[in-house]
């Protein structure tokens, strides 16, 4: 095999970053991260997705500031008004926040969130201000 | 990142070694909370992407088994730019030590949340004994 091959396939660079964030998560520094997300880019807009199951959507709090989008929330505990004693205590309750820094200013106005089956769904629109211009070349 | 916060907020599902799964997907393990009240023992689950339509659960002599399959339609036409947690479906099983009531068993999912409703069974309730104090 060509060294110009094994670079293609294993770009040297990109695994030290991979493994600068394996070790970044074991300092716990992405344990805040929370709830976490999946980001999805088109040209013309961003869809944000997360998984807050249980929550009520009135209490999702979102916010649209040029790039960044903040996530604010509550998750109430489950509380039994009789005598309950806990097996197992795993799920998540409380407040969260989290801004994430998007690849485009957005459409403040524009954007449209949904929430189903404990998923989340935000759509947000590029800003029109934001969309790279197409320049006509002109001959004289 | 993504590997790590992963890991740490939905944790990937175990199968016994010579077992195989049908379903090409990444199976994960809820988060549970499991009260035991007076008269039965409650289950939460978080199941996000699962409604009452696709969970499934099964009790079987004392082992309960929960699977539900997520149905999440993916945004179409988009590039996924930063994955944080992964999509797939949810299985988890458990011993039960007190006697259930089989045919009051009640199931409700609410945005992604599974609650089980296990009603403890006549005979297993615990009895009441009242202490009499001697003259």
């Amino acid at each position: 095999m060509l060294w110009s091959d094994f670079e293609r396939f294993l770009d040297p660079w990109r695994e030290f970053e991979r493994m600068r964030r394996a070790l970044l998560g074991i300092n716990g520094m992405t344990a805040t991260d929370f709830p976490a997300v999946n980001v999805w880019v088109g040209p013309d807009n961003a869809v944000v997705t997360t998984e807050v199951p249980g929550i009520d959507p009135d209490d999702i709090d979102i916010s649209v500031v040029d790039r960044s989008l903040t996530l604010r929330g509550v998750r109430q505990p489950e509380e039994s008004k009789e005598e309950a004693s806990y097996h197992r205590r795993e799920r998540w309750s409380g407040r969260f926040s989290r801004t994430i820094e998007l690849p485009f200013a957005v459409e403040a106005d524009k954007v449209a969130a949904r929430f189903k089956k404990g998923v989340l769904t935000i759509d947000l629109p590029r800003a029109e201000s934001d969309k790279p211009r197409r320049i006509t070349v002109t001959s004289n | 990142m993504a590997e790590m916060t992963l890991e740490l907020q939905k944790k990937e599902s175990t199968m016994p070694e010579g077992v195989e799964r049908t379903r090409p997907r990444r199976v994960y393990t809820p988060a549970v909370d499991i009260i035991e009240r007076k008269d039965d023992i409650v289950i939460f689950a978080d199941m996000p992407g699962v409604d009452e339509q696709s969970v499934d659960i099964t009790l079987e002599k004392n082992v309960l088994s929960i699977y539900g399959k997520a149905d999440i339609e993916l945004p179409r036409g988009l590039r996924l730019d930063a994955s944080e947690y992964g999509i797939g479906d949810y299985q988890r099983t458990f011993t039960l030590s007190d006697e259930i009531d089989r045919d009051r068993i009640e199931a409700i999912v609410k945005n992604g949340v599974l609650k089980l409703i296990l009603p403890k069974a006549e005979a297993a309730r615990a009895k009441k004994i009242k202490v009499k104090a001697e003259r």
